[in-house]
């Protein structure tokens, strides 16, 4: 009984933030579910490339063009039509599906989800140009096509359900594709990358159903709404204890996703033997569905489970970093050693993440996109020399600079927007995250500051071995880039480098997102609940989040005058707090 | 006049137009072309920045520090909100004239030098990239600014020293430098994530005195300024990180000049300046002072540079021993709190240094590409330009009056000798020995090269590994006009550039320091008890300076004997190839990153991740499946099967779940 009036109580508290419902109205009268055509299109595209005939491949690549394309239209769409400052979910959309226990198929993304529909619509049609060359292109497109749809149902569904189907849904295509155009031992990759997210998702779908079912207890309805479970999850419904549980649960499944330290040796299998398209995917976007999930699930559900549980987030997060790097140092395979560095790369997102920041979670959700750009580029040359010379070794390569220096140079490039260079989109991804961990986890953020150097080092390591030098044998005689090619590189450069100079666009799309996720969990780690021992606000006052903020001085942009002394007391009473 | 210090994005803006051009069409544009374009550009910067000098100079001096902000860069990102502007004041327009003035001569001389060179259009990008970099780092208005010239000047420092990438080591030192700068840029990102933890800006307009900063504690404001000085001693190659700049002058030389004497090695003394309220107020309090570990850094940098110069071969690395040594003097200066006379030395040190390393690239053009000292001597005659100016060089740096050297040496010694205690009178003492062994070294170079034996047409021993067997059938010849006209404008500066600050206050003659003051507020005044004492100390160094040259010149007079051995080997005795290897750091370090940094890493990977970590998981695996095989009647093996497992154990749990419920 006690336990209903909470619900009612905090679900009106909540609403502005998470509900589905509220913004669904107002985009009542637009006429076109964008959201829903983006998964069909995707979809209808591999239907119809399934029928083709054998014997014209090329119709089949036509078609992924096309559909890959038009879903890369609907991105745009999304990305022009957002409205910058509005809260909660846009381009909602609701389907039912298992009305009896409340699933259904409801769409709808806000900041955070809206860059991860846009990098995975991008990355798809260019992993498609740059697999132009392989064979048996029918099948190859009707997998990459699912793999899309996949991948985008993941980002915007709003049903725990849905989310759990697209997120398992991905491991099928993904799987053929390692083992029908991976390289060496694919088929061991294919499987140790299936079987591993598998035990993951175990622990997910055990968690999904014991919330829904904690739900039913409750409230005697069904449902699996995102938005109606983290009101529930989060406003105190659940016992402390088994919110820790059911965060274990979901923080598994992700983890292994990410991947995050000690769970990423999938990783590297998976990477390496995979096609280059796969490897781009992989990268791109498979690997945000971990963080996505953090984000979008795990730390909202259970934000007290979160506060609780960052500090060994923090401390994975930055052993991937500093780790990750120390052991693609000693990669003899170029493609392995990336995939190590994404190791480290998601390690700062997992760290931006759980330092609780708004800094810290920009800055991560910056970085999954800013990866995802550079690393795509490396892989993709990486994908070019090994077309050409049917090795990855780095000891087999060297002087390349000298034969091939167009595709050297970019390769150099994408290395440094890789290292963190500032101008390119890594840096700011990575200085705002270490900003945000700095705050909160001041030690964190300097054991993973040195990760910055260790980037340096591995990279331009195997740079040197692999590009400078005097060309020999085959190396001398390589083909330097081909136009098609160039256009799978240079768009994910040049944005690179554009939002390296001026992030704003992305910040401010996610940055309501991102305050909203902030606010939520001041509140909720605030509220007092039934499960209090002593049930007085002032027991709970204690374990309240509270992100730091800093007065700035007071701003004087105009030369010429000194700071007048309004900004000298500020910035005493506010070193006074922290000091 | 305002109007045209907003438009002071030009000075960067113009360098970097020009290197998106080099970049995307320099094939096309081809030799000369492409050489001229740059020049071009870093000298229209060049004119804009004195147009903007004479536009601040017409302000007020309180009144000159004007911030204009072209776009945020990090922008919702809670409070952490930095602008992507430049500050232009008395401090960022000094780098700014010299850092286009002494480019654009440089990228003049580099048209000459790099003459049928494969990659002449590359070569030109690259240096205005750096110009670019290098202006946005001395115009940056807050800290990141400054980071991403400072990033930006790394990347183009990796570039232009490897810019022959085909020989190894080129390739080599080249990922040296960046990667120890890099340990120097962990540094400065830490200093500026404490800056913005407490003051919540990294805006260079909160930090101008040390009275703003406001009661933050000692220990917090030392931590900012000696990080910030970690970041400086990267850039600013100062003992233990200036490993990278000796290995640096693989890099065509106009690089050496441009890169690693006049300007980049520079930053770190721009920022520890702009800083300079950090390190001011760490100075008052009690404990731990920064500007102590900057001053001896500085000094131990000095005076250890110095003693490996002396037992240098190849040309262009006893420049590089002595440009460390000359910035061991600008951090000794900084350290006491003489900002200006630290800046001083720097604009000086820019113009002989620059011109001795030119002229050094002269000679070795006009060698054929040979860089041994050994293999050099009587020059002068057959290259009366270059040795003429390398001599003006020789004496600005030897400290001899009135060249420029002298004048800014002189106050940065003067001001140690008076900055208080015991410490200032050591530091003056080593000081003055440093330079002592400065004149020395710089007087064995101009007798080895220019005067002496003509050793030149003896064959290659091809001993010490030169890549290039020189071409003897050549005689020495002087260096086109492309090349020979900024050396003889360096010569010039090198010689009145000392008039900048003279050590004068009735009339006052100080210009440059009175200049920098308006950016310098709050820095400590070091008085010199009387003008007398400021006298002797100036003879003194003029006695030491004059006594380095004496020895110089006995021992090298007629060059080296027939047999090629170098006098000073004799009477240096083991601790002569201790010099050779400057203290074996280089390779103590070259040994511990393939010995045990090799072995740790190699353990990582091999060890923990791949069998044990990875081993695990297999191992996990082979149990199931074992387990599998035992079950195998009533499983079919099949991934799917799993998933079907995992589905069935979810609705079990499930259903207990909710027979719990009711």
């Amino acid at each position: 009984m006690i336990a209903t009036e909470t619900v009612t109580h905090t679900a009106g508290k909540a609403t502005t933030m998470f509900s589905e419902t509220v913004f669904s109205t107002e985009h009542g009268t637009r006429s076109f579910p964008v959201l829903t055509a983006m998964i069909l299109v995707p979809l209808a595209g591999a239907l119809l490339a399934m029928v083709m005939p054998k014997r014209r491949p090329e119709y089949a690549r036509v078609i992924g063009y096309v559909a890959a394309m038009a879903t890369f239209g609907m991105a745009v769409f999304l990305l022009l039509n957002f409205k910058t400052s509005q809260h909660g979910y846009q381009f909602f959309e609701e389907h039912g599906w298992i009305d009896a226990v409340g699933v259904s198929f409801n769409f709808g993304i806000d900041g955070i989800a809206l860059f991860m529909v846009v990098l995975t619509a991008l990355l798809f049609p260019i992993g498609l140009l740059a697999s132009a060359k392989l064979e048996n292109p029918r099948a190859f497109t009707v997998w990459m096509l699912l793999l899309e749809m996949s991948v985008i149902g993941v980002f915007v569904a709003r049903d725990l359900i849905a989310f759990f189907v697209f997120f398992e849904l991905v491991l099928v295509p993904m799987y053929f594709l390692i083992a029908g155009w991976g390289h060496g031992n694919n088929a061991y990759a294919a499987t140790k990358f299936f079987l591993y997210t598998m035990a993951g998702s175990a622990f997910l779908f055990v968690a999904i159903l014991t919330l829904g079912a904690l739900y039913h207890q409750e409230t005697g309805d069904w449902t699996f709404a995102i938005g109606k479970l983290t009101e529930f999850a989060a406003g105190g419904n659940i016992a402390p204890v088994t919110g820790k549980l059911l965060f274990v649960g979901f923080a598994i499944a992700f983890a292994v996703k990410v991947p995050l330290f000690p769970l990423h040796t999938w990783l590297p299998d998976a990477h390496t033997e995979a096609p280059t398209a796969g490897s781009v995917v992989l990268a791109g976007v498979m690997l945000k569905m971990g963080t996505y999930g953090f984000l979008r699930l795990a730390i909202p559900m259970f934000p007290r489970a979160a506060v609780w549980a960052a500090p060994v987030m923090l401390t994975l997060a930055v052993i991937g970093i500093i780790y990750g790097a120390i052991v693609a140092t000693m990669q003899p395979d170029l493609k392995r050693l990336i995939a190590y560095s994404s190791v480290a790369h998601l390690g700062f997102v997992v760290m931006g993440t759980f330092a609780l920041t708004t800094q810290g979670m920009q800055g991560g959700i910056f970085t999954m996109v800013s990866h995802g750009l550079t690393t795509g580029v490396l892989f993709l040359i990486v994908g070019m020399i090994y077309d050409r010379r049917h090795t990855r070794l780095i000891a087999d390569l060297g002087g390349l600079w000298k034969s091939v220096p167009i595709m050297s140079g970019l390769f150099l490039a994408a290395t440094f927007a890789s290292i963190g260079l500032p101008g390119f989109s890594g840096f700011v991804g990575e200085f705002t995250a270490l900003v945000g961990t700095f705050v909160t986890r001041r030690w964190w953020a300097v054991a993973a500051t040195a990760g910055v150097i260790l980037a340096a080092v591995y990279l331009l390591w195997a740079y040197q071995r692999a590009f400078t030098g005097e060309p020999e044998g085959d190396n001398a005689t390589m083909q330097d880039i081909s136009f098609r090619e160039l256009v799978t590189v240079v768009p994910l450069l040049a944005l690179s480098l554009f939002l390296g100079f001026y992030p704003k666009p992305l910040f401010d799309r996610s940055e309501v997102a991102v305050k909203d996720l902030m606010t939520h969990i001041e509140t909720w780690t605030c509220e007092p609940d039934q499960f209090d021992e002593n049930n007085d606000a002032d027991g709970r006052e204690s374990e309240c989040y509270k992100e730091p903020v800093r007065v700035p001085p007071k701003d004087h942009e105009s030369g010429g005058e000194s700071p007048g002394e309004d900004s000298h007391t500020e910035t005493d009473a506010e070193d006074g707090e922290h000091g | 006049m305002q109007r045209f210090l907003d438009l002071v994005w030009v000075v960067p803006a113009s360098p970097a137009l020009g290197a998106v051009v080099l970049l995307l069409f320099g094939k096309r544009i081809g030799e000369p072309k492409a050489g001229w374009i740059a020049t071009g550009t870093i000298s229209l910067s060049f004119v804009w920045s004195v147009i903007t000098f004479f536009a601040l100079q017409s302000q007020p001096g309180e009144e000159r520090h004007h911030v204009y902000n072209l776009w945020k860069w990090f922008a919702g990102t809670g409070d952490f909100s930095v602008s992507f502007g430049f500050l232009v004041d008395p401090l960022s327009v000094t780098m700014m004239l010299f850092v286009t003035g002494i480019g654009a001569l440089i990228h003049l001389y580099s048209i000459g030098y790099m003459h049928g060179d494969p990659r002449f259009s590359r070569f030109f990008a690259y240096l205005n990239l750096f110009a670019a970099s290098m202006l946005i780092l001395v115009l940056g208005s807050n800290f990141l600014m400054t980071f991403l010239g400072w990033e930006g000047v790394g990347l183009c420092s990796y570039l232009l020293i490897s810019f022959w990438f085909e020989k190894n080591s080129a390739a080599v030192a080249g990922k040296k430098a960046f990667v120890t700068n890099r340990v120097g840029d962990f540094g400065f990102m830490l200093a500026m994530f404490l800056i913005f933890s407490k003051f919540g800006t990294l805006d260079y307009v909160h930090f101008g005195r040390a009275s703003e900063l406001g009661d933050i504690s000692h220990g917090t404001v030392t931590a900012i300024a000696l990080l910030l000085f970690v970041g400086a001693m990267g850039k600013s190659a100062q003992v233990p990180l200036h490993i990278w700049l000796p290995d640096a002058m693989e890099g065509p030389t106009p690089v050496s000049a441009l890169i690693h004497a006049a300007t980049m090695v520079t930053a770190g003394v721009f920022l520890v300046s702009r800083s300079h309220a950090f390190f001011d107020l760490s100075n008052l309090g009690e404990g731990l002072q920064a500007g102590t570990v900057v001053a001896w850094v500085g000094a131990i940098t000095a005076l250890g540079a110095a003693t490996v110069a002396i037992r240098q071969n190849d040309i262009k690395r006893v420049l590089a021993y002595s440009t460390l040594s000359q910035l061991g003097y600008m951090f000794l200066a900084l350290g006491v709190g003489a900002y200006s006379a630290g800046l001083f030395h720097m604009v000086t040190h820019a113009f002989f240094k620059a011109l001795l390393f030119l002229g050094s690239g002269s000679v070795i053009h006009g060698m054929h590409h040979e860089q041994d000292m050994r293999r050099m001597g009587g020059l002068k005659k057959f290259m009366p330009i270059t040795g003429f100016t390398f001599i003006f060089g020789w004496l600005a740096i030897a400290g001899v009056p009135p060249f420029a050297g002298f004048w800014s040496k002189d106050e940065i010694l003067a001001k140690a000798f008076f900055s208080g205690g015991v410490s200032g009178k050591a530091l003056w003492a080593v000081g003055m020995l440093a330079a002592l062994l400065t004149a020395f070294y710089m007087t064995r170079q101009v007798w080895l090269v220019f005067y002496g034996n003509e050793r030149f047409r003896v064959p290659a021993h091809g001993e010490d590994g030169h890549a290039t067997e020189p071409d003897h059938a050549h005689e020495p010849h002087e260096s086109p006009t492309t090349m020979v006209l900024p050396l003889v404008v360096l010569s010039g500066l090198s010689i009145v550039g000392g008039f900048l600050s003279l050590p004068f206050t009735q009339p006052n003659l100080e210009f440059l320091t009175h200049w920098l003051e308006p950016s310098l507020e709050g820095a400590p005044e070091i008085h010199i008890d009387s003008f007398s004492s400021g006298f002797m100390l100036s003879v003194g160094a003029v006695v030491v300076g004059i006594i380095g040259i004496v020895i110089g010149r006995a021992m090298y007079q007629r060059g080296l004997p027939d047999d090629g051995v170098d006098p000073m080997e004799s009477r240096l005795g083991a601790f002569s190839r201790v010099l050779e290897n400057a203290y074996f750091l280089d390779i103590g370090l070259a040994k511990f990153v393939s010995g045990p940094a090799t072995k740790f890493a190699t353990f990582l990977a091999e060890g923990v991740d791949r069998k044990t970590i990875d081993g695990a998981v297999n191992g996990i695996g082979r149990s199931v499946k074992e387990a599998g095989d035992g079950l195998r009647r009533m499983q079919t093996g099949l991934v799917r099967n799993y998933a079907l497992a995992i589905v069935a154990g979810a609705v079990m749990l499930l259903a207990y779940m909710w027979t719990r419920a009711i």
